[in-house]
């Protein structure tokens, strides 16, 4: 598949999750095409970074559903917290384990899962549909019931992929790319390079096969897919493009300049853009 | 390297790793910053041998780097989704950061102003709900300022005393709050009702700073002691073998 053709399978109004963390490994080549693309009102489920951001900054968002918006090495993500001051976005904020009980209930078509983790915050108080629940076992504690994080697609990019779905990660953490994959409706992947399924084991031992075809609907390889956060061994993050990306959200003038050099084309246009800002830098 | 009075940010960094002495077999996390990563380090390295640490990303190290360093052991792997179970699970020991903080240990990160709509958005609540009902929680704070320690957080991210009587059992159970320690002092909540206690002024700091510097009625009890200065072997392991760089003057000038 191409990134278009993806991003084309997708409808407005969708609650798409989306994989890596923060500014690790994100399937930046497929948040590029939905910012091309003509789709609007999304839920975006993630624990977030540029992908929020730029999704945010191009008014693709209805909802984001995280536990934080970090660039990692910038702890704050400008977009993000321009369409938060602004009041553009709804925002349902959860602790990071009730995030991944919400997705882990969602893989196991379960309505919602228990934690501690919630209780006492001001997370109750922001989602006032959130409800608690009572251990029918001794000691009767009272927990938050977070409710299953179902997603209509899930976008995740990892290092290799064969062309009937089965995906590898080659980094040192494999995020939570599978628990996205499995609480889809959809999966699609996007990564380095496809590669004959006889050569996945080529490169890292059978545990880095991280997603199994039967999750994943569609596969689009996308050399640099995941620019400018990591995607480490392949590439470590862009630090000085990112650098440039949040000085560029300072304002409307220099925002304007960025996504007319950088985001204005199609990936292709986009990778070549990069190639010339590394050889100016 | 001889050893000469300590520098204010060597006081901190022994103050943070004062809040690990007695962890054991657990992991020590500093977040953020080179005075909670190297309180970690320095305690592993002294007084606490058996702690864990991480590199920051996902590895247990071995050995005890440098800060900036890669480790040369690798004694475990601790990706995303083991270091949530691992807060869950409460075998962590974290010294956290927040943008506010209140007499009962209530803590901020996610925003300032109404969260509906912020007046400044920050990073949202992380793992910080969590962390503090789950396991033990220290906080370090490197401008004590009433800017950061006010009567009342815009959104409370970590739970302090008073919400975790008031949330119930099952948020009290392993909530384990503390200490603070900032740039002026450290604070724990040995009063009766759990508020703000000065346990200790750093060299060369009063009471009455810290007092007013702090946005709420701060329990002092009788004459409050002295942070204790860093050991010889302390400084030497700090200096010579964790930050060689001086990182740490650069979060707490001399």
């Amino acid at each position: 598949m191409s990134v278009e053709e993806v991003v084309g399978s997708l409808h407005s109004g969708m609650t798409i999750g989306i994989g890596g963390w923060g500014s690790r490994r994100k399937p930046m080549a497929l948040v590029r095409a939905i910012c091309r693309s003509s789709l609007e009102d999304l839920t975006v489920v993630s624990y977030g970074g540029a992908d929020v951001g730029l999704l945010c900054a191009y008014g693709k968002v209805a909802r984001v559903v995280a536990p934080f918006v970090s660039l990692d090495s910038i702890p704050l993500e400008p977009h993000f917290r321009t369409a938060r001051q602004t009041g553009t976005v709804e925002f349902t904020e959860y602790d990071e384990s009730m995030f991944m009980f919400g997705l882990l209930a969602a893989a196991h078509r379960l309505p919602f899962l228990p934690t501690r983790a919630g209780l006492g915050s001001d997370v109750m108080r922001v989602n006032p549909e959130l409800r608690t629940v009572r251990s029918p076992y001794a000691g009767g504690e009272e927990l938050v019931a977070v409710p299953a994080l179902t997603l209509d697609v899930a976008l995740v990019h990892l290092n290799r992929a064969d062309q009937r779905g089965n995906a590898q990660y080659l980094g040192p953490d494999p995020y939570f790319d599978d628990l996205y994959a499995k609480a889809a409706e959809r999966c699609y992947v996007s990564c380095e390079r496809v590669v004959d399924t006889a050569d996945l084991l080529k490169e890292g031992p059978v545990q880095s096969l991280l997603i199994s075809r039967s999750m994943v609907t569609g596969v689009v390889e996308t050399p640099g897919g995941a620019h400018f956060t990591t995607c480490e061994p392949d590439y470590g993050r862009d630090e000085a493009f990112q650098k440039a990306y949040a000085s560029a959200a300072t304002g409307p003038e220099t925002w304007r300049a960025f996504t007319g050099r950088y985001l204005s084309g199609d990936e292709a246009a986009y990778q070549e853009a990069v190639r010339q800002f590394r050889e100016e830098s | 390297m001889s050893v000469t009075v300590a520098t204010r940010a060597e006081v901190c960094v022994v103050a943070c790793a004062e809040a690990f002495r007695g962890d054991g077999e657990i992991l020590a996390a500093g977040i953020g910053g080179a005075i909670t990563v190297l309180a970690a380090r320095l305690a592993r390295l002294t007084f606490e041998p058996d702690l864990i640490t991480h590199d920051g990303v996902c590895l247990l190290t071995g050995d005890v780097p440098a800060l900036g360093e890669s480790p040369e052991v690798v004694e475990g792997w601790l990706p995303f989704r083991d270091h949530l179970w691992l807060v869950l699970n409460g075998r962590r020991h974290v010294m956290l950061g927040a943008g506010q903080i209140d007499r009962y240990g209530n803590s901020n990160i996610s925003c300032i102003g109404d969260w509906s709509r912020p007046k400044s958005q920050l990073l949202g609540v992380r793992g910080v709900p969590g962390n503090t009902v789950c396991c033990p929680t220290s906080y370090w704070i490197p401008r004590h300022s009433t800017r950061v320690f006010v009567p009342r957080v815009d959104m409370v991210s970590g739970i302090g005393h008073d919400r975790a009587a008031e949330a119930g059992p099952s948020a009290h159970r392993h909530h384990d709050l503390r200490r603070v320690v900032t740039d002026l002092a450290v604070l724990d909540f040995q009063s009766p009702d759990h508020s703000m206690r000065l346990a200790s002024v750093h060299p060369g700091v009063t009471v009455d700073e810290v007092v007013s510097a702090t946005g709420f009625p701060l329990a002092v009890t009788g004459d409050v002691p002295e942070t204790r200065q860093p050991t010889g072997e302390e400084l030497r392991v700090l200096r010579e073998i964790l930050d060689p760089g001086s990182l740490r003057d650069r979060e707490i000038p001399a």
